[in-house]
């Protein structure tokens, strides 16, 4: 019943809107250059997988998706371990100043990445860490802690606290109460968590950008170098794009029913 | 569920603490640091006070100028989106299938370009536009209308504001389906019975329903929309001209362009603090859901509308005792 008139049409136009551009990009990785320069054609009229087979052969691009996945993993595996705590805490307890550290958290996960993109390439500097998928993935905690956090807490109080005070009559010690029964009863929290985490790791492109010259090169930045100097190799660097997308359309899945609440800093 | 009293909770919360306050406040400390100085290179600074501040803020001055142009230029972005993706996203939300396997399906569409690394989505709508080679320009122009996003102004924006529709009004629309989900079908029934028009329905029963949602998905687009950086600066860099610079582009443009480190610091804390004060009002709201949501839960043992003061269903509409 909730629902309104003409719903099928208007999805589908919205659905055909969504993918349009997507299909485009797809389109255009599997053309030649000389194709796409010279005709408008909707579908690959010499199929191609020239742009494929260069980005994993030429060093240079592939070493793009290495450093890119080096540093988005490093960033999960520190938001979630840290953040796992911090969510039981703010879930179970009151303590002094637990609103205004929630607060705090909030507003470093809402700060502009442009603010803090020249203090980070200073800090970074001085600790001997730029151009190293550590300071990438340390920069990126900023937006992903609070944000691991706050989804964290949302499934720790969906576990009901009598599971806590059974184990810790059992005698459970804290921590093995925490990996033994916690970490089992929130898995699928984690998921989505760790999910977001890599998600908006991989799609952040300044502080990346800025935090790295040669070595740990993601490969969104490799792709805009490649837009301004080489100019017009159009169907490289859309195959580049169709292949960022891969990570998440592969396991857009497991998360579906998760993306309104992980956005929302699980509060939906 | 009352939370205990506990100071030892603590030392939880000590590593989010610590890495965070690694990455946040030591170098919001340097950015104040500079803020307050000027430099002419050679690492040779010089107290300036809040000199900088009156320039900002004064729109005569190059950087005062600038900034409340780029700042002008932002709110007004944020509003159209906000004006398009919202109802927008409401229609498809109210247009999402009720049950079988296209639910997933369109689930997992809709969720596609949010996904999306933000520099593919500026070089993904960056191909689409272009008149020689993408579709959109392409069609555009062969059925007489003169587009080009990188030479008009006018283009450009459209540009823009459609790729920011297509990338973000995914989002509100997910957000409104989980609000919409979580009514029970009994208020259904009962408009039903009460022979409620379908737009009665939605006023009376669904809007309020996704009151909530979609004043998270209002605060966020705006917060969103109002950092942007890497989507326009993929696709125009700013131009034509600078019509499409927005806060952050001006703001990276300063610091990592010209290295003016204490303009820069100055914008970004003045930046920065707009944020924190949206910041505060969606925490607030935030917080303050969740205490509602408590109260009604424990208050309420069956499907019964609660009243709430600002929309309150119309009577006829309330579920009826042994009807539902």
């Amino acid at each position: 019943m909730h629902s309104i008139p003409g719903r099928r049409l208007i999805m589908g136009l919205f659905l055909i809107f969504l993918l349009l551009p997507i299909y485009w990009l797809v389109n255009m990785s599997f053309k030649t250059n000389s194709e796409i320069v010279s005709t408008m054609t909707l579908w690959p009229h010499t199929p191609t997988l020239q742009h494929y087979k260069r980005i994993f052969t030429d060093e240079s691009w592939y070493s793009g998706y290495i450093n890119s996945l080096e540093y988005v993993v490093l960033n999960t595996i520190i938001s979630i371990s840290v953040a796992l705590p911090a969510a039981y805490a703010f879930s179970r307890y009151r303590f002094l100043g637990d609103k205004h550290l929630f607060f705090w958290l909030l507003s470093n996960r809402m700060a502009p990445a442009a603010v803090y993109a020249l203090p980070f390439f200073n800090l970074y500097s001085a600790i001997g860490l730029f151009d190293t998928p550590w300071a990438v993935a340390l920069a990126h905690c900023i937006f992903n802690v609070p944000l691991a956090v706050w989804i964290l807490e949302g499934f720790v109080s969906g576990v009901p606290r009598e599971i806590d005070e059974t184990a810790f009559l059992d005698g459970y010690s804290f921590p093995r109460f925490f990996i033994k029964i916690l970490v089992p009863l929130i898995a699928s929290g984690i998921g989505v968590a760790a999910f977001f985490c890599f998600m908006f790791s991989w799609v952040e492109l300044l502080l990346a950008r800025t935090l790295t010259s040669v070595h740990a090169k993601p490969i969104a930045a490799i792709m805009t170098r490649t837009v301004s100097a080489a100019g017009m190799d159009w169907g490289l660097l859309a195959a580049a794009g169709v292949l960022t997308i891969i990570p998440g359309a592969l396991v857009i899945w497991f998360v579906r029913n998760y993306i309104a609440r992980g956005f929302a800093l699980g509060r939906v | 569920m009352d939370k205990t009293v506990n100071q030892k909770a603590w030392f939880l919360v000590l590593p989010v603490f610590l890495v965070v306050a690694f990455s946040a406040v030591l170098p919001l400390m340097t950015v104040v640091n500079y803020s307050m100085q000027d430099t002419f290179g050679n690492n040779q600074f010089f107290w300036n006070g809040v000199g900088w501040f009156k320039e900002l803020l004064d729109p005569s001055t190059d950087l005062g100028g600038r900034f409340l142009a780029s700042l002008g230029r932002n709110l007004f972005f944020s509003m159209v989106i906000l004006a398009i993706q919202v109802p927008l996203g409401i229609v498809v939300a109210l247009s999402m299938p009720r049950e079988g396997w296209t639910v997933a399906a369109c689930l997992i569409i809709l969720a596609l370009p949010l996904l999306i690394p933000w520099n593919v989505v500026g070089t993904i709508w960056q191909i689409f536009g272009r008149p020689d080679i993408g579709l959109l320009g392409y069609v555009l122009n062969a059925i007489g209308i003169d587009y080009n996003y990188v030479s008009n102004e006018v283009d450009a924006w459209v540009t823009v504001i459609v790729m920011d529709v297509w990338h973000w009004t995914s989002l509100v629309a997910l957000l409104c389906y989980a609000g919409l989900k979580s009514i029970p079908d009994a208020y259904y029934q009962a408009a039903q019975i009460d022979g409620a028009s379908r737009w009665a329905v939605f006023k009376a029963i669904q809007l309020p329903k996704m009151n909530r949602v979609l004043l998270i998905a209002v605060l966020l687009r705006f917060m969103d929309s109002f950092m942007i950086y890497t989507e326009p600066f993929v696709v125009t860099g700013g131009g034509p001209g600078n019509s499409t610079t927005f806060v952050s582009i001006e703001l990276v443009k300063i610091a990592l362009g010209q290295f003016d480190l204490g303009k820069a610091a100055a914008l970004s804390l003045v930046y920065n603090l707009i944020i924190l004060i949206v910041c505060w009002i969606f925490y607030t709201v935030m917080t303050n859901a969740g205490v509602e949501r408590k109260v009604q839960a424990s208050s309420e043992p069956a499907a019964e509308p609660k009243p709430s003061a600002a929309l309150k269903p119309v009577p006829a509409l309330k579920p009826k005792e042994g009807v539902a």
